[in-house]
């Protein structure tokens, strides 16, 4: 057996195991286009043949309002995180401030902590200063989940900076914020792809303070439509499964424009090659 | 191989550089300390906005709910905030609750059977995927959406697959001669279910970082054992296996940790029941505290601190390790 034909059943392989993997994705797909009466059929439609749009058609009646909200709250935690992680970094990275060492190691716990247990201590200070059901209140609470992440990230890829690009900037008379915006920032540029996708991603796919703090306000992200949905009509599962499909929209975006970066979040914490 | 905590220290100083192009000595000491000085208030203005952030919005939830657990809260008084102090009441109430029991074990058989399959099917998948074949990358990354996906996403869609009447799995069972399982409406089932969708979401984890980690072992190495006529099992357990430990350590902590704290995924498709049948000490936490119409805060917070001691007693394990595996 020569390279090639190996090289070709490893292909082959690789295909099924993906077709494996991401059978549920499609099957997500697959009911969001079944027509309502075919829905309980013995055996399912394995194929949409008979697709149909009414559940896309629910979404844009019924969602709208919540995508829009997903959206705002996605942004908002993203420029949250940016305004708090770049400068922390780049003050971890390069200017060796004393304690920079434990506050690494507060990041790092602050990451191990359950959300839900912060929910819960966010929900009585949520309701002291009347922020319940507000979308700011629930961008706050998303970027928890960001911030330590972002600043590890900025910190290790500014501590790679080469010294003379920061050295020049200095002895051309740049102060340290002038350094920081027109040298540093524009060179992390990666850095800050990375922390975006990764903060809009997770404040756009929270569900446990959007649940716990903004249960019923009208400010309510896509993670309640969906979940409202499977709880009041059980049974239009094409318009669930539309929904959801629309709701991983961001998710395929960020694989599609953006691999390179996602794998380099996912392995950033943990391991550096 | 480097295996590495994000390194604080720049191995540069700012006072480095500060005393270039000076002949005077004490000129030179005056300005560079005076130039440290300045650096370290500029770095304090840097790092300031994140460590108010971080007393405001992690420090303190968590004190508030540390507050809870030792106090003895109503609706009434958690609106008006003056509970009564009660010690380690609510812990103990905790302790003797017929459901903690059940929720330690769920709790524990959830997290170990995830991590130990999830670990698994992420270094087969890694090793087959460190082949040069045509797609190997585009497959690989193909892998990674079911980790990306909203977990509302992911718990609908496999809740729906589980149907018991109507779902594709018991279908695909009923192909092979098996008869239909009532998944997650049986107490005996519920559990297997979520801890399935849960393998699912975080196989493609597991996969890249093992994948970054096997990139990292020289090809020379099983070149030489290849003719040496070593076989495939014997490169991956003389070679593969103790080269890739570190990493390997590094990922099944840092899933132990993520795995413990899994809520929304069981929240969504079982609400933690029928019953007891699958709930885990985080669900149980905020079934006490939000999942009623008489919120049970005190002990909700309790079962919440808990978790964070589980939680963190794995945290610190992993970071040493990683400090360790520091150069």
């Amino acid at each position: 057996m020569n390279s090639r034909t190996r090289s070709r059943r490893h292909t082959v392989i690789g295909l099924v195991l993906t077709a494996l993997m991401l059978f549920p994705v499609y099957w997500m797909l697959n009911v969001s286009l079944t027509p309502q009466q075919d829905m309980r059929k013995s055996p399912p439609d394995l194929l949409p043949l008979h697709p149909t749009f009414e559940g896309y058609r629910a979404v844009l009646h019924d969602q709208l309002p919540y995508l829009g909200t997903s959206l705002l709250i996605g942004l908002g935690t993203v420029v949250l995180t940016l305004l708090l992680a770049a400068p922390a970094g780049f003050a971890l990275a390069e200017l060796r401030p004393r304690g920079g060492g434990l506050l690494g190691l507060v990041l790092l716990v602050a990451q191990m902590i359950p959300g839900i247990v912060t929910a819960m201590g966010f929900y009585g200070i949520f309701l002291d200063l009347g922020l319940l059901n507000s979308w700011w209140g629930l961008i706050i609470a998303d970027s928890t989940i960001a911030v330590p992440f972002g600043v590890m990230i900025f910190t290790a890829f500014m501590s790679g900076i080469p010294g003379e690009l920061i050295a020049a900037a200095r002895i051309d008379g740049a102060g340290t914020l002038r350094t920081f915006l027109s040298v540093v920032l524009p060179v992390s540029r990666n850095a800050v792809v990375t922390v975006s996708l990764f903060g809009f991603l997770w404040a756009w796919s929270d569900f446990v303070f959007a649940n716990t703090l903004d249960g019923g306000g009208e400010w309510r992200p896509i993670t309640l439509g969906i979940y409202h949905y499977i709880g009041n009509n059980n049974q239009e599962w094409n318009a669930i499964m539309a929904t959801a499909v629309i709701a991983s929209l961001p998710a395929v975006a960020l694989l599609v424009l953006a691999q390179r970066y996602v794998a380099a979040g996912v392995t950033a914490g943990a391991v550096k090659d | 191989m480097t295996t590495a905590r994000v390194d604080y220290r720049s191995p540069r100083s700012p006072a480095a550089f500060a005393a270039t192009g000076t002949d005077d000595r004490t000129d030179a000491s005056v300005f560079r300390r005076r130039q440290r000085r300045r650096s370290r208030l500029t770095a304090l203005a840097f790092l300031a906005p994140l460590v108010l952030y971080l007393a405001a919005f992690y420090v303190y939830p968590l004190y508030r709910n540390l507050d809870l657990s030792l106090r003895d809260y109503t609706v009434r008084s958690f609106v008006s905030g003056d509970a009564p102090f009660s010690g380690l009441d609510n812990f103990r109430t905790v302790l003797h609750d017929l459901t903690f029991g059940p929720a330690m074990r769920h709790t524990m058989i959830f997290t170990f059977v995830s991590i130990v399959f999830q670990y698994v099917a992420g270094l087969a998948l890694a090793g087959f995927f460190n082949r040069h074949f045509r797609l190997a990358g585009t497959l690989r990354a193909l892998f990674l959406i079911p980790w990306l996906l909203p977990l509302i996403v992911s718990a609908s869609t496999w809740s729906w697959m589980l149907n018991s009447e109507s779902g594709v799995i018991n279908y695909a069972l009923h192909l092979v001669g098996v008869s239909p399982v009532d998944w997650l409406d049986s107490p005996g089932w519920a559990l297997t279910s979520v801890i399935i969708a849960n393998i699912w979401i975080g196989i493609p984890f597991n996969l890249v970082i093992l994948h970054s980690g096997l990139q990292n072992i020289p090809g020379e190495l099983y070149e030489a054992a290849a003719l040496d006529g070593a076989s495939a099992w014997q490169q991956f357990r003389r070679i593969t296996f103790p080269l890739l430990r570190p990493v390997s350590a590094i990922t099944l902590l840092l899933g132990l940790v993520y795995t413990l704290k899994v809520f929304d995924l069981i929240w969504i498709m079982t609400k933690g029941g029928p019953g007891d049948a699958s709930s885990t000490l985080a669900t149980w936490s905020y079934q006490l505290g939000f999942g009623t119409l008489l919120p049970k805060f005190g002990p909700g917070a309790a079962v919440g601190n808990i978790l964070i001691l589980i939680a963190l007693v794995f945290g610190l394990l992993y970071i040493r390790v990683q400090k360790r595996q520091e150069p």
